[in-house]
């Protein structure tokens, strides 16, 4: 009896093996901050359409575009959009363009450790660029104090706490700094890692969040989601409209209304201290890549059919996971760029 | 190689040089074979890295050239590479562990292999064998939550009121920085050194250690004047072995070092390795020079291991010169 079921349990193995191979395999790589939500979509969506299987390697943003171009993957994903040239490398390599597709919004939020204020601090742009540019060093500092007027903060050393290892977080932080500050820009610039003027590197959103947690009169940036999770505490930033904002998803959510009016064909935009009195300002899409001209048409359809779910019911997914889903306007006009796919 | 003339190899054969066919049929040959080729399976992986780390970092080799190794500045957004902070880091982390490792270490397994009753070395062994296989995101995670608070708050203020004028004790505590990280790369190697100088100890004839009881010395003479330098080459072998790994660390490293890319006196200073900086970059890493920079790291590392490990075969060289005369 025992042979017998084991015999059967074998046969069983097989046979969902074999069922497996028979869906339409898809494979993508990249960013691994959406990672959450993407491999929650994708399987939610092969349980709806058991015979599309879409496997997804979350190796980073500079391997899922570097896998992608060389053609390994049938897409990739990205925290940060496409430079000019990584566009003209693909289209050199691969006769065709690449379109990037918006997917969920992620922000940044300022988090910090002062013994003795429990307070929720106010940052002013001029007030975060030159703490992380390192113009700013003690925690007194009139940049600071003026927007926080209750607060009796120490006299205390600054340590800034950045993260080490490349990410989209860093990406998005350094892409506000650079807006918001023009030293930033021309002397650190925007980048998944660059060279911090100031500070120790931490390993992971974990690695930052532990150094500032430790260290007393640090300050750092963690995903909102990461903070969320954990309940850390952090501060609210000045946006564009003047108005100090504390993060949340509705707030990440507008700041990307707030862009999508301005926003360019391809999407390739950064969101980044967007106009609105909701808006939060340091909060970015992630894109999936998607090749422009797919030769086997089975496959074809079968992204095309995903990204169509992924903008419609695939969305209400995304806040469940602590991701900011996509404003109306952006999905109208994503819906619209799917003919462009062929 | 004399082959033919070897009593064991020849032992099959009394007259002359055996044909191939007889050697073949008699598996030796065979059994040579297959043997070479997995000894000379290590030599090709070893020249197929260095050929695959070479070719990919060609962009950076050409933009760069020999001041990729000499200059301090890592700016991925202008593309600006160059490689001494992590030299420097990866050098004077593994010299700390070394420092702190090497006398503990061989001083356990000077213990253990001679000194302990039977069964504490049994159980001791047993532990230190343990330690080695604890995987080194572990030793991180407790260098996080426990070395690093306690360098913040209690060591590095200690060092400071008590060795502050030396230049290597001074400025803030932030608790990370080479000094934490070498600490946490001894303890990762301890277990190497101890366990494998334990086994060389062991394997010290015993008519060696009777010799020179006979003679009249104490038993902590024949250990230390006798045993030890009769060992001394398997030891040096654990402590490069030791340094082979700490060299190589990346994930305990980079959770207590600081990842700051800097050449500073002090030890408290945070600071970086090459592994580690390899390791926290390499995903993201989105432009063509970016990444050929960070492989050319990675040639860096296995050309600064190949120098160190050269060196130390000297220096194994040298000593057992000087101890041949000496016996002389």
């Amino acid at each position: 009896m025992k042979r017998f079921t084991g015999f059967a349990l074998a046969l069983l193995a097989l046979g969902a093996i074999a069922l497996a191979q028979n869906a339409l395999l898809i494979n993508g790589a990249g960013a691994t901050f959406p990672y959450p939500a993407y491999s929650k979509w994708f399987d939610v969506y092969h349980k709806q359409k058991p015979a599309i299987q879409i496997n997804y390697q979350s190796v980073g943003s500079g391997a899922g575009i570097r896998q992608v171009t060389e053609g390994t993957v049938d897409f990739g994903a990205s925290d940060g959009p496409m430079t000019d040239e990584q566009l003209k490398a693909f289209t050199a390599k691969r006769g065709t363009e690449i379109l990037h597709f918006p997917t969920v919004l992620g922000a940044d939020v300022p988090t910090y450790n002062i013994p003795g204020v429990s307070a929720e601090l106010n940052f002013t742009p001029d007030a975060l660029a030159g703490i992380f540019l390192g113009s700013i060093t003690k925690w007194n500092d009139p940049a600071i104090a003026s927007a926080n007027k209750d607060v009796n903060l120490p006299a205390a050393d600054i340590l800034v706490v950045h993260r080490s290892d490349g990410s989209g977080t860093t990406y998005i932080w350094t892409d506000y700094l650079s807006k918001v500050s023009d030293t930033w820009k021309t002397k650190v610039g925007t980048g998944t890692s660059v060279n911090w003027p100031v500070g120790l590197g931490g390993k992971g959103n974990e690695g930052v969040a532990g150094l500032v947690k430790q260290t007393p009169y640090a300050i750092g940036y963690v995903e909102l989601i990461y903070a969320i999770q954990n309940k850390m505490p952090y501060g609210k930033i000045k946006n564009s409209s003047g108005v100090f904002v504390k993060a949340d998803l509705a707030g990440v959510s507008a700041a990307a209304a707030g862009a999508a009016k301005t926003m360019p064909e391809d999407f390739r935009v950064s969101i980044t201290n967007a106009p609105g009195k909701t808006a939060y300002p340091v909060s970015s899409f992630t894109w999936l890549l998607i090749p422009a001209r797919i030769q086997d048409a089975a496959k074809r359809d079968a992204i095309k059919g995903f990204l169509h779910w992924m903008l419609t019911d695939g969305q209400n997914y995304a806040e469940g996971l602590a991701y900011a889903k996509l404003p109306k306007e952006v999905v109208a006009r994503e819906l619209k760029a799917l003919s462009k796919i062929q | 190689m004399p082959e033919n003339n070897n009593p064991v190899r020849g032992a099959g054969s009394s007259s002359g040089p055996r044909s191939l066919f007889s050697r073949l049929r008699q598996g030796d040959e065979i059994a040579r074979l297959i043997t070479l080729l997995f000894a000379a399976s290590v030599v090709l992986i070893a020249l197929a890295i260095v050929y695959q780390l070479w070719a990919d970092s060609a962009l950076s080799r050409h933009r760069f050239g020999l001041h990729f190794l000499v200059t301090s500045v890592w700016d991925p957004v202008f593309e600006q590479f160059g490689a001494l902070p992590f030299i420097y880091g990866t050098l004077l982390t593994s010299a700390v562990a070394l420092l702190l490792a090497v006398p503990l270490g061989i001083g356990a397994a000077i213990f253990l292999a001679e000194l302990a009753p039977q069964r504490i070395s049994a159980v001791c062994t047993f532990f230190i064998e343990l330690l080695a296989a604890v995987p080194s995101v572990i030793y991180g995670l407790l260098g996080v939550f426990v070395l690093v608070p306690l360098m913040r708050q209690d060591v590095q203020p200690f060092l400071k009121s008590t060795l502050g004028f030396l230049p290597l004790f001074t400025g803030p505590a932030y608790g990370v920085g080479f000094l934490t990280a070498g600490i946490v790369l001894a303890l990762m190697i301890l277990p190497f050194i101890i366990s494998v100088s334990r086994e060389v100890l062991l394997s010290v004839p015993r008519d060696q250690r009777e010799a020179a009881l006979a003679l009249g010395s104490t038993r902590w003479e024949s250990t230390w004047k006798v045993v030890v330098p009769f060992a001394r080459t398997g030891i040096f072998g654990s402590i490069f072995l030791a340094l082979a790994r700490a060299l190589g660390e990346t994930m305990a490293v980079t959770m207590v070092i600081g990842n700051t890319p800097q050449i500073a006196a002090s030890l408290f200073a945070p600071g970086y390795t090459i592994a580690a900086v390899i390791a926290n970059e390499f995903t993201e890493a989105t432009s063509d020079l970016y990444l050929h920079a960070l492989i050319e790291l990675g040639l860096v590392l296995f050309l600064l291991t190949f120098i160190l490990n050269g060196l130390a075969r000297l220096l194994i060289l040298l000593t057992e010169r000087k101890g041949a005369e000496v016996r002389a």
